[in-house]
C-alpha cells in the first residue's frame, strides 16, 4: 500500500495525469458549448473516432502533420455541421441523431480500415504523431517542471482551448448569442437572432473541440488507430462539462478530476487486486461524483433565502 | 397625419385550426397612440405577432409607409423599424440587462469582441434618455417583474423602433410605473413614435390612447377617436354587456381563523430585511385584501406562505398547523391553493396540455389515477368541465396551455386552484392580464369561494380589485404592515395612497382604525 501511495504522490503520476487528462478537456469543452446553446451533444464519442481517423489516414498518405490536422478538424466541423442538419433542419431528435453518429462513426471506421489495410494488421499503419515540447524555463523548477514541461504539444493546446473557449463564450457576440440562445430561444428570436444558425455554429464549434481531442489520441496519446479507440471519452466528457456547470475553468476541472481518477486506476492496477474490480473503478467515480453533483443542485427547497441561482428566488427587489 | 401601418383583410389560422384573425383591417397612423382592446383569445396578440414577423398571415395585405410588407421573420420587422414588446417577456435570465438590450446588435471591439463596456454605457444612455430606470449590470433573473419590463421597452427603444408595439405592457407594472411609463409613451409620440398599445385596463386606454380599436371573437369591432368613447362605452362593446364596477357585499358570517401568521420576519438574498413583524389573520368567510407598491415585501411573503420561501422566525399557521417544515405539497393537502403573480413561471409547464396542466395537483386522486395508470377519460371530463365553468377560450384540452391567449392560461391557473376547494386561498395579482368581463367573473368565483366560508387572502397590484373584493385591507410598505383597516367597505384608494407611498403609517401598527 504505501508503495502505491508512494507512486501516486511522483511526479510521473502528476505528469500522467495532464496526459489522460487531455482526451477529456477537449471533447468536454464541445460538450460544454453545445449545451450553452441549449442542446445536449453526446455524439463527441464519434466525432472523436472519426477525427482520430481521418488524422492517421492523412498524415500517412501525405506525411504531413498540417494536413493531417487540418483534415481531422475540418472531419469534425462536418460531422458537427452534420449533427446540426439532422436535429435543425429535419427536426430530429438530438439525442438520437448523436446516436446515430456514434454507431456510424464505429462501423464507417472499422470499414474504412478494413478497405484500407486489406484486412492485415492494423498496427502496420504507423501514424505521424504530433511533437512534445519542453518549456525551456520552466523545465528547470524543481517538482513543477517535471510534471508541467515536457507533453505533447496538444496538452498544450487543450489548455489553451479553455482560454479559448472562455474568450469565445464571454467576450463575443457569438458567445453571447449562444448563451442568450440556450437561457430562452424565443427572446433571442425576438430580437432577430437566427436561433438555428447560432445552435449549427455551436454544433461545429464542438466538432473542432471534439476533432482535437480525437487526434490527440491517435497521433499523440498512441501512434495508430484502432477500433473504438475513443472507448467512452466522449461520454465522461458529458459528465465532466455539466459538473463544470459548462463554464470553462469549471469544465476543465471536471474533466481533471476524471482525468486523475483514471490515471490512478492505472497505477492500482498495478497492485494484486482482481482487475475487473479495478477496471470499474472510473465508472463507480463517475456515479458516485454525479450524485454528489446532483444532490448540491436539488438540495431542499427551503434554503437559506441566500443563494443567487435559486430559480424561487428570482422576484426579489424591493423598490427602488 | 399619415398611415404607418396599414392591415387589409387579414385572416390567421393556427394549425390547430384555430381562426385568431377574421378579415381583420385596422389602419394605423403615424405618430399617434393606437389602443387596441377586447376579450382574452379576441386575437391581438396574434395580429400583433403576424406585423412583426413571429407568425404568418393565412392571407390578407400589410403595408408599411405604403409599401407592402409581410415580415417571415422578427428581423425584417425590427430592420423595418417596428419594435414589439411581448405579452409574456421575453428576456435571458442569466444575462446582464445591458446584454439583452445590445443582444442581436452588439457594440464590437476590435471588429471581434463584444464591447462589454460600451453595451452598458449605451444602455445606460438608452436608460436616462427615455428616462426608464434599470440597473444595467444587474442579471434579469435578480429583477423585478416590473423593472424587467423596462428593459423590454429599451431593447425596442434602442433598436430606434419607430412604430413600438406594446402587448399588455402595464399588467405586471405598479400604478406609479405605469404613469411613469404613460410619461415616456407621450415623451416618444412628441418625437414623432407611433405606438400600438395593447391592455385590458380601460382606464389606461383613456388616459393614453388617440385612437381605440376594439376587438371580439377574432375581428373587428370598431375603430374609433379615444374622444367619442367612455370606459363603460369600451367595456360594452368588448364583451357585448354592461360590467359591473361595485363593490361585493360584506360576508354574512366570518367563521375562525384559518390562516395566521404571527411576527413574521424575512431577508432576502441581498440581506436586506423583505418581511418585517408581519402579523395578520384571516378567517373562514372574509377576504383580506394586501394593498401595496409591488415590491413592498407581498412577493415574499406570499411564497412564505405556500412553502416557497423560508423564514427567519415568526410562524404561519394553517387551522393549528405551523407549515414552517412542510413542503409546497404537504401546504396544499393542508387545503391551501396558491395562484401565483407570475403564470408562466410558477402557474404552469408551458409545453404541456391543458389537461395535465389542471391535473397536476389532483393526478393522485382514484378517480384520475391508480398506481400505474391514468384515466384520461376522467381527467378530459375534468377539464372540459373547468373550461366551461370558468369560461376559458380554448379549442381542446389536448392543446398545449402555451397554445392559449394569455388571459386564458391565467384563467386555467385560477380554475385548478379553486376548484381544488381549498381551505384557504392565497391568490397574488389573480386577474392579471384577464380581460374586464373575465375580470368581473373571476372575482364572483372568489366571492363564491368566501361565501362557502373559505378563507382568502388577496394580493393584489390593482387597487380597484382590492377595493371591490376585500372585507378588511391591510397595506404593506417596506416589509411592513403600516396600516389596517377593519372594515373595507368605506375605505377608498385615496386613503390608502399615503400608506401605499409611506408618507402616512399608523401608529401602532398593530393598532386598527375605521376609515
Ligand atoms: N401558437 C398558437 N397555436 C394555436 N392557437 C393559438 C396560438 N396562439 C394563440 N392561439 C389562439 O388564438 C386565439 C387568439 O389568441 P391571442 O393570443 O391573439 O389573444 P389575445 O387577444 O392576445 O388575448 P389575451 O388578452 O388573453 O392576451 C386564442 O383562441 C388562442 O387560443
Ligand atoms: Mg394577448
Amino acid at each position: 500500500m504505501s508503495t502505491l501511495l508512494e507512486s501516486i504522490f511522483s511526479v510521473e503520476f502528476f505528469f500522467a495525469v495532464l496526459r489522460v487528462s487531455t482526451p477529456l478537456i477537449f471533447p468536454a469543452l464541445g460538450v460544454a458549448i453545445t449545451a450553452m446553446s441549449g442542446n445536449i451533444n453526446i455524439g463527441l464519442e464519434g466525432i472523436m473516432l472519426i477525427a482520430a481517423f481521418t488524422g492517421v489516414i492523412v498524415s500517412i498518405y501525405t506525411e504531413s502533420l498540417m494536413l493531417a490536422l487540418l483534415a481531422g478538424v475540418a472531419s469534425g466541423i462536418f460531422f458537427g455541421a452534420a449533427l446540426g442538419y439532422f436535429h435543425l433542419k429535419l427536426k430530429a431528435d438530438i439525442i438520437l441523431a448523436a446516436v446515430a453518429l456514434n454507431f456510424l462513426a464505429s462501423g464507417l471506421t472499422i470499414f474504412l480500415l478494413i478497405v484500407i489495410t486489406g484486412g492485415r494488421n492494423t498496427s502496420a499503419l504507423r501514424s505521424l504523431t504530433f511533437p512534445s515540447f519542453h518549456i525551456p524555463v520552466l523545465r528547470s523548477i524543481p517538482v513543477l517542471g517535471p510534471i508541467l514541461s515536457g507533453h505533447n504539444i496538444m496538452t498544450y493546446v487543450a489548455f489553451l482551448s479553455v482560454f479559448v473557449y472562455y474568450v469565445v463564450m464571454f467576450k463575443t457576440p457569438l458567445g453571447l448569442r449562444i448563451r442568450a440562445v440556450g437561457q430562452n430561444p424565443d427572446a433571442a428570436r425576438s430580437v432577430g437572432i437566427n436561433v438555428d444558425r447560432v445552435k449549427l455554429y455551436a454544433l461545429m464549434i464542438s466538432g473542432v473541440f471534439g476533432a482535437l481531442g480525437g487526434l490527440y489520441l491517435s497521433m499523440g496519446y498512441v501512434s495508430w488507430f484502432s477500433r473504438d479507440m475513443v472507448a467512452g471519452r466522449g461520454f465522461i466528457a458529458v459528465a465532466a462539462a455539466t459538473m463544470g456547470g459548462n463554464l470553462s475553468f469549471g469544465t476543465l476541472l471536471g474533466s481533471m478530476l476524471f482525468g486523475l481518477v483514471n490515471t490512478a486506476t492505472i497505477y492500482i492496477s498495478s497492485l494484486d487486486i482482481p482487475s475487473d474490480l479495478v477496471q470499474s473503478i472510473p465508472y463507480l467515480a463517475t456515479v458516485i461524483v454525479l450524485a454528489i453533483y446532483s444532490a448540491r443542485n436539488f438540495a431542499p427547497r427551503k434554503r437559506k433565502a441566500g443563494s443567487a441561482h435559486h430559480p424561487e428566488n428570482e422576484h426579489h427587489e424591493k423598490k427602488p | 397625419m399619415e398611415t404607418i401601418l396599414s392591415i387589409q383583410n387579414l385572416w390567421k389560422i393556427y394549425p390547430n385550426g384555430t381562426v385568431a384573425n377574421q378579415d381583420v383591417s385596422v389602419d394605423i397612423k403615424e405618430g399617434t397612440i393606437h389602443a387596441i382592446v377586447g376579450e382574452n383569445g379576441a386575437g391581438k396578440t396574434t395580429l400583433m405577432k403576424v406585423v412583426f414577423g413571429i407568425t404568418q398571415a393565412k392571407s390578407g395585405n400589410i403595408s408599411l409607409r405604403g409599401t407592402p410588407f409581410a415580415p417571415s421573420q422578427p428581423s425584417e420587422a425590427i430592420d423595418a423599424g417596428i419594435g414589439m414588446v411581448h405579452q409574456h417577456l421575453m428576456l435571458a435570465p442569466e444575462l446582464t440587462v445591458a446584454e439583452n438590450i445590445v443582444l442581436g446588435v452588439e457594440p464590437k471591439r476590435g471588429g471581434v469582441f463584444f464591447d462589454f463596456d460600451t453595451a452598458v454605457q449605451t444602455a445606460q444612455e438608452t436608460s436616462e434618455k427615455y428616462q426608464l430606470a434599470v440597473p444595467v449590470d444587474k442579471l434579469i433573473s435578480e429583477l423585478p417583474i416590473g423593472t424587467r419590463q423596462r428593459v423590454e421597452i429599451l431593447k425596442a427603444l434602442y433598436r430606434n423602433a419607430e412604430l413600438l408595439i406594446l402587448d399588455e405592457p402595464t399588467a405586471v407594472l405598479t400604478p406609479q410605473e405605469t404613469e411613469i411609463l404613460f410619461q415616456t409613451l407621450d415623451q416618444l409620440k412628441e418625437q414623432g413614435k407611433t405606438i400600438v398599445f395593447i391592455s385590458h385596463k380601460l382606464k389606461e386606454v383613456k388616459r393614453i390612447a388617440d385612437t381605440v380599436t376594439i376587438m371580439r371573437a377574432a375581428k373587428v369591432i370598431d375603430t374609433k377617436p379615444a374622444s367619442e368613447l367612455s370606459i363603460e362605452g369600451i367595456a360594452e362593446l368588448m364583451v357585448g354587456h354592461k360590467i359591473d364596477l361595485s363593490r361585493v357585499a360584506a360576508p354574512e358570517h366570518i367563521g375562525p381563523a384559518k390562516l395566521s401568521v404571527r411576527n413574521l420576519n424575512m431577508t432576502r438574498d441581498d440581506g436586506v430585511e423583505a418581511v418585517r413583524k408581519v402579523s395578520f389573520e384571516v378567517a373562514g368567510g372574509e377576504i383580506l385584501g394586501v394593498a401595496g407598491v409591488e415590491g413592498n415585501g407581498q412577493t415574499e411573503l406570499v411564497r412564505a406562505l405556500v412553502g416557497l420561501l423560508p423564514v427567519d422566525s415568526g410562524e404561519i399557521l394553517v387551522g393549528s398547523t405551523d407549515i414552517a417544515r412542510l413542503s409546497p405539497k404537504e401546504i396544499r393537502q393542508l387545503g391551501v391553493s396558491h395562484i401565483p403573480e407570475d403564470r408562466m413561471e410558477d402557474g404552469v409547464a408551458p409545453l404541456m396540455s391543458i389537461q395535465e396542466n389542471i391535473i397536476v395537483d389532483r393526478y393522485e386522486k382514484p378517480d384520475f389515477s391508480t398506481w400505474f395508470r391514468i384515466f384520461w377519460k376522467n381527467v378530459l371530463a375534468h377539464t372540459v368541465g373547468l373550461i366551461r365553468d370558468y369560461r376559458i377560450h380554448a379549442g381542446s384540452p389536448k392543446h398545449e396551455i402555451s397554445s392559449l391567449s394569455g388571459g386564458n392560461i391565467q384563467k386555467c391557473v385560477v380554475a385548478r386552484e379553486l376548484s381544488a376547494d381549498p381551505d384557504v386561498v392565497v391568490a397574488s395579482q389573480p386577474t392579471r392580464g384577464v380581460d374586464i368581463g373575465s375580470w368581473e367573473h373571476l372575482h364572483s368565483l372568489i366571492v363564491e369561494a368566501r361565501n362557502r366560508g373559505r378563507a382568502v387572502f388577496l394580493v393584489s397590484a390593482d387597487l380597484d380589485e382590492v377595493l371591490k373584493l376585500s372585507t378588511r385591507i391591510i397595506v404593506m410598505f417596506e416589509g411592513e404592515i403600516v396600516a389596517r383597516f377593519e372594515d373595507a367597505s368605506t375605505v377608498t384608494a385615496q386613503d390608502l395612497g399615503p400608506y401605499m407611498l409611506g408618507i402616512k403609517r399608523q401608529e401602532e401598527s398593530s393598532a386598527t382604525v375605521s376609515a
